[in-house]
């Protein structure tokens, strides 16, 4: 993939197995989100080929989804952009996912956790087969962050689909996928999270190398797990 | 009945704001007002080549205003800011036309009805070109309304679901072209935006979904149409401004009355 005669992503060799999450790493210009869009069809590779199966549907989340005050929005009328989503499909989505009581509020009016369980109930509601998400918990606190990684690796359960995210939290990403990708312009180690997190390739890239920064990580994980389980019985 | 010009204008008024009101909607919630200008604008050139080559004012005016709004997207996708881009076109277009009609020796050309409308002169094939010309944006706006919207918030939303955003965008510019091509009778060169933005614009604060705020750009426009028509009749207005005017009063009271009910 090259913008501008700049190569951004080369040698990139992904697939994605029913079911399986599956998170991409990497730095800030590591071409991530410049993958995903690959992958969802709104950028043509320069060489290569993505193929989908046919029939597969992807779910997209977006990075960034600025809804101008210009334009009123529902939630309700949101989630129906979904297409036509059958009644009982969708009274069922709206309660799992949490928003019910939201469904007549503007779309603009609602907090950051809101928001982006909005924009993944109506990712969900197309009954995707790929659900495609960009650093969806980008702006969330970590209570938000842990349950909204929970609500994820549920739904995928009951629904059945793959994911495939990119993430910034490397101890949720950790947790919680199937599959790791470490991209820095190409693929540096891939592999189940044990291995990626063993690997000196991903360990060099985030610095884990250092024994100072690795002190440091521990003690942020320990953490936001406590957070998470408070989060988590809060809203269960 | 249709012998009556003022019921004619009547019509005419009503057939453009019907279209204007729901393509108003994308061209504010799309940020294209200065695009809707660089297309309008440009139609004072049209006037002029359909004049010089004698073909229908509608013909000219529509395939300049489509060259004009294909050019200006060509052009956004390289260096400049667009709203830089669009400030020359619009300007350059209107400039470039107000000349070309000077080159027009030997034909009287009334620039005034151009620039600013004169919707009481229109006649009975001007009024089934304004509404077939409405008819077939309303249409297409309603075909693509899905896409459209989608493509409005996220274009790699769209895209994920299998709609193209330069296309969605194309057909915009074409409804926009054929809207500008119907319009210039009505309302002139210089007031078309107005009639897509204003109303648009007044119709926010009684939506609470797209839909809604596309209906209501509607209805507020058709009102602006007849009101302004009367009040021009009486008072002797000119009708295009006037009728301006009364839209924008619909966007103006609501921001006061939304002013002076926070004071309290």
């Amino acid at each position: 993939m090259r913008f501008g005669g700049r190569r951004i992503l080369r040698d990139i060799d992904l697939s994605i197995g029913k079911r399986e999450i599956v998170t991409i790493v990497g730095p800030n210009g590591s071409g991530k989100t410049t993958l995903l869009r690959v992958l969802i069809g709104a950028q043509v590779p320069t060489e290569g080929v993505v193929v989908r199966k046919a029939g597969v549907s992807i779910g997209y989340v977006p990075q960034r989804l600025a809804i101008d005050r210009i334009m009123p929005l529902t939630v309700a009328r949101w989630l129906r952009l979904s297409g036509t989503p059958q009644a009982v499909d969708y009274q069922r989505m709206v309660e799992r996912i949490g928003i019910a009581q939201l469904l007549g509020e503007q779309m603009g009016s609602l907090s950051g956790g809101e928001f982006q369980r909005a924009l993944l109930a109506q990712a969900l509601l197309t009954q995707p087969a790929l659900l495609v998400l960009d650093e969806p918990t980008q702006g969330l606190d970590q209570p938000a962050i842990a349950s909204f990684y929970r609500l994820i690796e549920a739904v995928r359960k009951e629904i059945g689909c793959a994911v495939l995210m990119v993430s910034h939290d490397l101890h949720v990403v950790m947790r919680s996928s199937d599959h790791v990708i470490c991209l820095n312009g190409h693929v540096c180690c891939e592999g189940p999270p044990t291995v990626v997190s063993a690997a000196p390739e991903y360990q060099a890239l985030f610095g884990f190398g250092a024994e100072g920064a690795l002190a440091l990580y521990r003690h942020e994980h320990d953490h936001s797990h406590d957070h998470a389980d408070e989060a988590d019985s809060r809203v269960g | 009945m249709l012998d009556d010009f003022l019921v004619r204008a009547a019509l005419a008024g009503t057939g453009l704001a019907l279209a204007a009101g729901p393509l108003g909607c994308f061209v504010v919630w799309r940020r294209m007002a200065y695009f809707g200008d660089a297309t309008s604008h440009a139609a004072i050139l049209g006037v002029a080549l359909s004049l010089a080559f004698s073909l229908s004012i509608f013909i000219g005016v529509l395939v300049v205003a489509l060259a004009m709004a294909l050019l200006v997207l060509a052009l956004s996708e390289r260096v400049y800011a667009m709203d830089t881009l669009l400030g020359v076109a619009a300007h350059g277009a209107l400039a470039l036309g107000l000349v070309a009609v000077s080159f027009l020796s030997g034909i009287r050309i009334d620039l005034m009805a151009y620039l600013f409308g004169d919707i009481l002169a229109v006649g009975r094939v001007d009024l089934a070109v304004i509404w077939i010309g409405a008819a077939l944006v309303l249409v297409l706006l309603r075909v693509r309304w899905q896409a459209l919207l989608l493509v409005t918030l996220n274009t790699d939303l769209a895209a994920a679901r299998g709609y193209d955003a330069r296309r969605e965008q194309l057909i915009l510019t074409l409804a926009l072209a054929v809207l500008v091509a119907v319009a210039i009778k009505v309302v002139g060169a210089l007031l078309i935006t107005a009639m897509l933005i204003i109303p648009a614009a007044a119709a926010r604060s009684f939506a609470k979904t797209p839909e809604a705020m596309a209906v209501m750009a509607a209805v507020i426009g058709v009102i602006s149409a007849l009101v302004g028509l009367a009040v021009s009749f009486q008072w002797d207005t000119p009708t295009g401004p006037t009728i301006v005017v009364v839209a924008t009063l619909f966007f103006v009271a609501p921001a006061l009355a939304q002013l002076t009910g926070t004071r309290h």
